[in-house]
C-alpha cells in the first residue's frame, strides 16, 4: 500500500499541475482560433432552428458575434484553468467547451443558413447509444477490477445474434439473445481474466478478434445466401412517451427514441443507485479498489467478477442489439466499426461512474451527429474528414483526460488468494 | 507501476522431466515449443467442430486437406506461403517491440496504411532512377510514414498518459478515411480512373521476384519477392536491437518496469515514443511490402488485416524476433491454404481468422493447454500491458 500513496504524492501532484496547465493552454488557444478562423471575415447571419417548422422557436445570430462571444468564453476557461483550475469540474468543464466549440463551428459553417438544432440532438442521442451501452459495460467490469477492451466483440456479437434471432423468432427474443450472446462473451473474457490471469487487454483483444472472425464467417458462410430467412430483423421504431414527449424542444430529443433509449435511460439511474447506494454496489467498489482488504471481510472476490463481468457483458450484447434492431435492420460485417473502443474513451472521460460515462456517450454522439449534418451542409470540407471526427475527437478526450481521472486501484490485476 | 501484484509462486517443486534433461536448461521449451504447439493443434480442432456445425461433418476433411495442399504442397504454395509471411514477419515485429517495452500497439494496421501510401507516392514519383536507388528511397519512406503514425500515440502516451491501445485504434480509423482521401487527390489517383486507386509503382521501385529462375513447370506462378529476404534481415536487426544493443535493453526495461527503469536513469518518457515509432516504422516496412511487393499500387483495405494477425503472431512468437519469423511463416501457411480452401472447398476464408483467434486464447492462456494435455512445468505468463493509469 506504500506504493499507492508514493506514487499519490510523487508522481501524481506534478502530472496533474502539468495536466492543468497543458489543458489552459488548449483553451487558450482555441479562443485564438475560433476568433481568427470563425470571427474574423465571416459574414451572414445563422439561423438554430429549435422547433418542429421553421419559424417556430428560432434564433438568428451573427456568426461572427457568436464566435466572437465563444472565443472570449475560452479566453476567460483558459485563465481560470491556468490560474485556479477547475478542481473536480474540469470534465464537465471541458465537455461543456467542447459543446460551445461545436455550436460556434455551426455557427460559421451554416453562415447565411438555418440549421434545425432538433434534428442533430435527436441524431446525437440515437449515435451515442450503442457507444453509452458500451461505456455502462466498461463501468460494470472495471468497478470490479477488471479492464474490459472485449467490449467492441461483445456488442458485434450481440449485434449478430439480435439480427439472426430477431429474424427467426421475434425481435423481442432477439434482444434477450442479443444480451446472452454478449453475456458468453464476457464469460470467457471473466475465465481468461479471472481464473486464468491472462493479461486482461490481451484477453479483451482475444475476444475482440474471436467475435470479429465468427460473426464474419458465420455471416459470410451462412447469412449471405439466406438473408431473407436469417438477416431481415426489421427496426423497432421510435416510441413516443406520453405526456413527457410534449416538452418542448427536450420532449422529441430524448422522448421519442426507441426502446433501446429508453432502457439506456433506466439503465443509467439504475446502476449508479445500485452502485452507490446498496450493499452490492458498496462492495463491488471494494472488490475493485481492495480485493484483498474485501477478501479479508469475507466478500468472495471470484464470485463478484465474475458475476459483474458476466453484467458488463449482458449490457455490451444487449446494445450491440442496437447495430440490427435499432438501427440498421440487418447484420453487417464489423458493423460495430470501433464504437465498442469509443465507448471505453467514454468510460474514461466520465470517470468510471454510470451518469460520466453517459454523458461522455452523448459528446461523441454529438461529433458523429454534427459529422452526418455538416455533409449535408455541404461545407467544402472533405467527408473523409468528416468521417474522421468521432476518432479525433475520441483521442483528443483521452489524451486530454486520462491522467486527471482514476481508475479502480486494483483495476488489471487479478487477484490471488492466499 | 508500483502498485502491481507479482503473483506469488507457490508452484511446487518437480522432478525434471526427459525434455529438461535432452534440452538446455536455459532455454524453456515447453513454454516456447511444446504449448505453442499444442495450441495451434487445439485451434485446428475447434475449428474442425465450427466447419462440422456450419457445413456439415463430410466438410472438415476436404476443407483441411486444402488447406494443407494450398500452404505446403509444390513449389507454387510454398512461395505462396512465403510471400503471405514477409508482411507478416514485419507487422509482427512491429507488434513484438512493443510488447518488449509493455506497449500494446494495436495500430499496426493503420501505420501499415499510412506506410504503404508514402512508399507508393515516391514509388510512382521519381522516373529514371536506379533500381538500387530508387527501391531503398521507396522503402525508406514507408518505414518513415509509419514511424510517424506510431510517433503520434508514442507522443500521446508519453506525455499525457493517453493509452496507446485507445489512441492507436482511433488512428487505425483515421489512417483508412485519410488512405481514402489521399487516393481521389488527382497526383495521386491513377490517370483515367475514377475509383480510389493510386498510379502504379514504377518497376525500378517494385521488389523483384527471388524464385522465377527455378527450372520447374509455372515458375513464372512463383511471386515471392526480395521483400521476403528484407524481412528475415530485419528481424536479425531487431534481434540485435532487443538482446545485444544498450538500447534495447533499456526498451525491455522500461517494458519490465517502468519505475525500476526511471530510477536506473532510463528516459522512460524517450523510451515509449522511440519504440512506438520504431514499432511504426516497421508497420510501415510491412505496408510498403503490400504496395511495392505483390500489389504494385495502393487501393483501400490493402493492409487486409495483416496488423490484427501480427498481434495473434507476436504473441505465438513470445514477442522473440526468431519467434515472430516462425509463427509468421505458419500464420503465411494458414493465410496461403485458407484461399485455397475457400476456392476448393465449401468453407469460407474467415475460418482462419477464428482459428488465429483460438490460436491466442490457447497462448495467452498456457494453463488451458496444460490442464487439457497435462503438461507440466513451463514458466508463469508475465504480463505484457499495463492498465489506464501510468
Amino acid at each position: 500500500m506504500t506504493a499507492i500513496a508514493e506514487r499519490e504524492v510523487l508522481v501524481r501532484a506534478p502530472a496533474e499541475v502539468k495536466r492543468a496547465r497543458i489543458l489552459g493552454i488548449i483553451y487558450i488557444l482555441l479562443a485564438i482560433v475560433v476568433y481568427f478562423v470563425f470571427a474574423v471575415g465571416t459574414e451572414g447571419d445563422v439561423t438554430f432552428r429549435f422547433g418542429e417548422s421553421p419559424g417556430d422557436l428560432d434564433w438568428t445570430v451573427s456568426s461572427s458575434a457568436l464566435a466572437t462571444f465563444a472565443a472570449v468564453i475560452f479566453g476567460f476557461l483558459g485563465g481560470v484553468q491556468l490560474t485556479r483550475g477547475f478542481g473536480s469540474k474540469t470534465n464537465v468543464v471541458l465537455g461543456i467547451a467542447m459543446g460551445i466549440f461545436a455550436f460556434t463551428f455551426l455557427g460559421w459553417a451554416g453562415a447565411g443558413k438555418s440549421i434545425g438544432i432538433v434534428g442533430i440532438l435527436v441524431t446525437t442521442v440515437a449515435a451515442a447509444t450503442p457507444i453509452a451501452f458500451g461505456a455502462l459495460s466498461g463501468v460494470m467490469c472495471e468497478r470490479v477490477a477488471v479492464i474490459n477492451i472485449g467490449i467492441e466483440g461483445m456488442l458485434l456479437t450481440g449485434a449478430f445474434t439480435g439480427a439472426v434471432v430477431g429474424t427467426v423468432v421475434s425481435p423481442f427474443f432477439g434482444i434477450v439473445g442479443a444480451a446472452l450472446a454478449g453475456g458468453l462473451m464476457a464469460l470467457g473474457l471473466a475465465v481468461l481474466a479471472i481464473k486464468y490471469r491472462v493479461d486482461q487487454i490481451i484477453a479483451g483483444v482475444v475476444i475482440n478478434i474471436f467475435a470479429l472472425g465468427l460473426t464474419s464467417f458465420v455471416s459470410s458462410q451462412v447469412l449471405v445466401e439466406n438473408s431473407a430467412e436469417l438477416n431481415r430483423p426489421g427496426v423497432l421504431g421510435p416510441i413516443r412517451i406520453p405526456i413527457l414527449s410534449d416538452i418542448p424542444v427536450i420532449g422529441r430529443i430524448l422522448f421519442n427514441q426507441n426502446i433501446f433509449v429508453y432502457v439506456l435511460y433506466t439503465l443509467v439511474i439504475v446502476m449508479t443507485f445500485l452502485l452507490f447506494r446498496t450493499r452490492w454496489g458498496l462492495r463491488s467498489r471494494a472488490v475493485g479498489e481492495h480485493p484483498k482488504a474485501a477478501d479479508t471481510l469475507g466478500i468472495n472476490v471470484f464470485r463478484t467478477r465474475y458475476r459483474n463481468v458476466f453484467y458488463g457483458g449482458l449490457i455490451a450484447g444487449f446494445g450491440g442489439a442496437y447495430f440490427t434492431l435499432g438501427s440498421v435492420g440487418a447484420f453487417n460485417e464489423n458493423m460495430t466499426a470501433g464504437r465498442g473502443f469509443i465507448g471505453l474513451a467514454a468510460m474514461i472521460f466520465g470517470r468510471w461512474h454510470p451518469v460520466g460515462a453517459f454523458a461522455a456517450a452523448l459528446v461523441f454522439g454529438f461529433a458523429e451527429s454534427l459529422q452526418v449534418r455538416l455533409s449535408i451542409l455541404d461545407v467544402g470540407i472533405p467527408s473523409e474528414f468528416l468521417l474522421m471526427a468521432p476518432y479525433l475527437v475520441t483521442i483528443i478526450v483521452v489524451a486530454g483526460v486520462v491522467g486527471g481521472a482514476r481508475a479502480p486501484a486494483a483495476d488489471g490485476q487479478p487477484y490471488i488468494k492466499e | 507501476m508500483t502498485t502491481e501484484t507479482t503473483p506469488d509462486k507457490e508452484v511446487t517443486p518437480e522432478r525434471p522431466g526427459w525434455l529438461e534433461r535432452i534440452a538446455p536448461s536455459d532455454i524453456d521449451w515447453k513454454t516456447v515449443v511444446v504449448i505453442p504447439l499444442l495450441a495451434v493443434l487445439s485451434a485446428l480442432i475447434i475449428g474442425a467442430v465450427i466447419i462440422i456445425l456450419t457445413d456439415g461433418f463430410g466438410a472438415v476433411l476436404p476443407a483441411y486437406s486444402a488447406l494443407f495442399r494450398g500452404a505446403f504442397v509444390g513449389w507454387t504454395s510454398i512461395s505462396e506461403t512465403l510471400l503471405a509471411a514477409t508482411p507478416l514477419i514485419l507487422a509482427g515485429l512491429a507488434v513484438a517491440v512493443g510488447f518488449q517495452a509493455g506497449l500494446f500497439n494495436i495500430g499496426v494496421e493503420g501505420q501499415m496504411t499510412i506506410g504503404g501510401l508514402t512508399a507508393v507516392i515516391v514509388g510512382f514519383s521519381f522516373e529514371g532512377l536506379p533500381w538500387l536507388v530508387h527501391l531503398p528511397l521507396a522503402i525508406f519512406a514507408g518505414f518513415l510514414g509509419g514511424a510517424l503514425w506510431g510517433f503520434i500515440p508514442g507522443v500521446l502516451r508519453a506525455k499525457t498518459g493517453a493509452h496507446e491501445v485507445i489512441t492507436t485504434i482511433m488512428l487505425n480509423f483515421i489512417a483508412y478515411r485519410t488512405l481514402d482521401y489521399m487516393l481521389k487527390l488527382p497526383f495521386i489517383q491513377k490517370e483515367g480512373r475514377f475509383d480510389p486507386v493510386s498510379e502504379d509503382v514504377l518497376a525500378s521501385a517494385r521488389f523483384p521476384r527471388i524464385l522465377d529462375w527455378l527450372p520447374v513447370e509455372n515458375a513464372s506462378r512463383l511471386r515471392l519477392h526480395l521483400g521476403f529476404i528484407l524481412a528475415l534481415a530485419v528481424a536479425w536487426l531487431i534481434y540485435w536491437l532487443l538482446y545485444r544493443s544498450t538500447i534495447g535493453y533499456e526498451f525491455r526495461a522500461v517494458g519490465a518496469s517502468p519505475s525500476a527503469a526511471k530510477y536506473g536513469g532510463i528516459g522512460v518518457a524517450t523510451a515509449i515514443i522511440a519504440v512506438m515509432t520504431l514499432s511504426g516504422g516497421l508497420a510501415g516496412l510491412a505496408g510498403s511490402n503490400e504496395t511495392l511487393g505483390v500489389v504494385g499500387r495502393a487501393v483501400p483495405g490493402f493492409t487486409a488485416s495483416i496488423g490484427f494477425d501480427a498481434i495473434a503472431l507476436a504473441l505465438l512468437g513470445r514477442s522473440h524476433p526468431g519467434g515472430v519469423v516462425m509463427s509468421a511463416i505458419l500464420f503465411g501457411a494458414l493465410r496461403a491454404g485458407g484461399r485455397t480452401m475457400q476456392a476448393q472447398s465449401d468453407v469460407g476464408i474467415d475460418l482462419i481468422v477464428v482459428i488465429q483467434a483460438l490460436i491466442i486464447v490457447f497462448i495467452a492462456a498456457p494453463e488451458l493447454i496444460r490442464s487439457v494435455y497435462r503438461v507440466k512445468g513451463g514458466k508463469e505468463q508475465a504480463r505484457v500491458t499495463r492498465g489506464w493509469s501510468t
